[in-house]
């Protein structure tokens, strides 16, 4: 599960993503920034599923974009197979995104309307010049749509002839089609409905199995991240906040903000929630372009203190199991109890 | 408890080109006063078209609710007219949107919108009602609200607007409040915290609440009775103890088997229900939920089951006894 040293394949060093904001139109004056991510770092085994959990706005897209140098990193390293390829130009860079591909949240906004599933599945491989002759081109394209699940007899269909799940397994198709290793999800099943959820759900695991495919898995549904991820990092305001094994995660979180996220997902039996101490956050997140001082979790934190205000907590570790938590109360009692 | 609504074989049809779409086909319940039922089932599945049909907010055409009868407060509101339902509408019966940035009006101050039901249902002064929606906003926790009251909607955050919102659903002591999907678009500690409030403030006015939601944790959570709905139809109806104690219908059972549960052993596969919703249009025969089910028999491709009881509060409409 959390193989620590042995074949990293992704190593993410203190990622900064910044976006400046500008006032005026002509005049364009620089006001400040979106610190949307700041000094992130964790490492992604072969093979492993790496959980990304936080409410809208936490950054675990921009995370997920810096990885892939769709919006270059303002600081940072970002170590895929050895390299750190943040200093790559982009022809080489353009080799290195055939290992690393993206499943998008919107199966409705991520597909080309006007291109048929062939087409749609098949961009990546005359891209990458994968194709290789027309009938292994076919054969390719009918191959991988067997492989999400779909009749390979559909290809020249377009996308509004699918349903949202449907959809979702020609976006995963497309993503697998130049065999990378590392596939980043974001939000994948978060579109669909419940029943579809898990079918897609399902897939990914299978296609994880199969192909040995490595996830960084980015999502809001705690349920769902605990359900497929080996590891978990839970990000607030642009940090990661906690970052454990899935097991301590829920067995016994140590982070405030990770407490709540978890005692704010219902569990479906009555019996149980009508025993559940329900943890309630006040407030909202905090504008990230002006976030608060010292700790950013201090103002909807229940168990603030006034070195909380002053000082930003470094993210410690708390087990020899990796588990790591940023916060000034958990390193003075880490054993306090969780809901 | 005395009965406050009661829906006899409701039906809304639309007809569009492309055919009929049965978005609500022939459904009956009922809801006590105070009470607080669920109804849950996936998109399509006529979970919006029924909370919209009792407020007769069908758009007609191409929508048009072809029968039943909708029983509140002992009148039937599919035949008063058009002023009578105007009286109800906002007053004795209100509604929370699901997406509060599209459902408030952008160009109206939140608190014009906040005070207008008042204005239109309750003969008081404008001071009255001003002083009643600044202790609105101030229960539903909006910091500094006589400010926010001259605010408009893209000012506040998601979270706020649907505060907002649900003040807005209370400004007239309503007898009953239909939230459909409530908290879908809002992060989930925002989404705990607008639930609590919700359950918080009809507890404490007495007002019955149908929450309209995918989400099983939800009902779990907050109703006291659900109604699961398929295609168009309710397909089991239960309280909420027993619907979870022992789900009966195939598609219920498949739905709890499909979401992943914090409090579950994190190894155990999810077992998905197979294939796709249905086209409304083109409805599988007999049973709608016929092609996706692992139980079905010879019966359910040809005949509709109609909801039948099981034991005192617990209805299914299916032919086969999963028990068995």
């Amino acid at each position: 599960m959390s193989e620590h040293n042995n074949n990293i394949l992704l190593t993410v060093n203190n990622l900064t993503l910044y976006f400046p904001v500008f006032k005026g139109i002509i005049f364009k004056k620089k006001i400040g920034e979106v610190k949307a991510v700041d000094g992130v770092s964790f490492s992604i085994a072969s093979g492993e599923t790496l959980g990304l959990v936080g409410e809208s706005g936490c950054g675990k897209t921009s995370t997920g974009r810096a990885i892939l140098q769709m919006d270059h990193p303002t600081s940072g390293e970002v170590i895929f197979e050895g390299a750190d390829i943040t200093k790559l130009n982009k022809y080489e860079l353009r080799h290195l995104r055939k290992k690393m591909q993206l499943i998008f949240q919107d199966p409705f906004g991520s597909l080309d309307p006007r291109m048929t599933v062939r087409d749609i599945i098949g961009e990546p491989l005359l891209i990458h010049k994968l194709n290789g002759s027309k009938a292994e081109y076919r054969e390719q394209i009918d191959h991988l749509m067997e492989t999400v699940g779909l009749n390979p007899r559909m290809v020249d269909r377009y996308p509004h002839e699918f349903s949202g799940g449907q959809r979702q397994r020609i976006g995963i198709a497309r993503a697998l089609s130049v065999r990378p290793s590392l596939i980043i999800c974001d939000e994948p099943v978060s579109a669909l409905d419940v029943s579809i959820q898990a079918q897609i759900i399902n897939l990914l695991e299978e296609l994880q199995e199969k192909f040995n495919l490595t996830y960084l898995f980015i999502a809001h549904d705690l349920a769902v991240v605990r359900h497929i991820s080996d590891r978990i990092a839970v990000m607030y305001l642009g940090e990661i906040v906690e970052f454990a094994d899935r097991k301590d995660l829920y067995h016994s979180p140590q982070h405030p903000y990770t407490q709540a996220l978890i005692a704010a997902v219902p569990i479906p039996d009555p019996l149980i929630e009508a025993e559940r101490k329900h943890v309630l956050l006040s407030g909202e997140v905090p504008s990230p372009l002006n976030p608060p001082a010292g700790c950013k979790f201090h103002t909807r934190c229940p168990y603030v203190h006034d070195l909380c205000r002053k000082k930003t907590p470094q993210l410690n570790q708390v087990s020899d199991r990796g588990h790591r938590v940023a916060c000034h109360l958990s390193a003075k009692a880490p054993d306090r109890n969780n809901p | 408890m005395s009965k406050l609504l009661e829906v006899k074989n409701l039906s809304t049809h639309f007809f569009t080109d492309d055919g009929l779409v049965k978005a609500v086909d022939n459904i009956s319940y009922s809801l006590n006063e105070g009470e607080t039922l669920g109804l849950v089932g996936e998109s399509g599945c006529g979970k919006s078209v029924n909370a919209l049909s009792l407020l007769r907010l069908i758009p007609n055409p191409p929508g048009k609710i072809v029968s039943g009868k909708v029983i509140f407060e002992d009148q039937n509101l599919l035949t008063l007219s058009e002023d009578d339902i105007c009286r109800i509408r906002g007053n004795r019966m209100a509604m929370i949107f699901q997406e509060p940035m599209t459902s408030l009006n952008p160009v109206m101050t939140i608190g014009r919108q906040l005070m207008e039901p008042m204005e239109i249902h309750r003969q008081m002064t404008r001071g009255e009602i001003q002083e009643r929606c600044l202790d609105l906003l101030k229960r539903v926790h909006i910091p500094e609200a006589p400010t926010r009251m001259n605010a408009y909607p893209h000012q506040f955050s998601g979270g706020m607007l649907q505060r907002a919102m649900i003040a807005m659903g209370l400004t007239c002591n309503p007898r009953l409040v239909i939230a459909d999907e409530p908290t879908t678009a809002l992060d989930v500690t925002i989404q705990a915290q607008l639930l609590e409030l919700m359950k918080d403030l009809t507890r404490e006015f007495g007002t019955a609440l149908i929450i309209i939601t995918h989400n099983l944790g939800i009902v779990a959570r907050y109703a006291d009775r659900v109604n699961v709905m398929y295609a168009g139809r309710i397909v089991e109806k239960s309280t909420a103890m027993d619907l979870y104690k022992n789900p009966r219908h195939p598609y219920t059972i498949g739905l709890m088997a499909s979401v992943p549960r914090l409090d579950q052993d994190m190894k155990k596969k999810l077992k998905p229900i197979e294939g796709q919703p249905p086209d409304l249009i083109h409805l599988p025969s007999g049973c709608s939920f016929h092609p996706r089910c692992s139980y079905r028999v010879e019966r359910c491709l040809n005949e509709t089951p109609e909801l039948k009881t099981v034991n005192e509060n617990h209805e299914i409409a299916c032919w086969v006894d999963v028990r068995t």
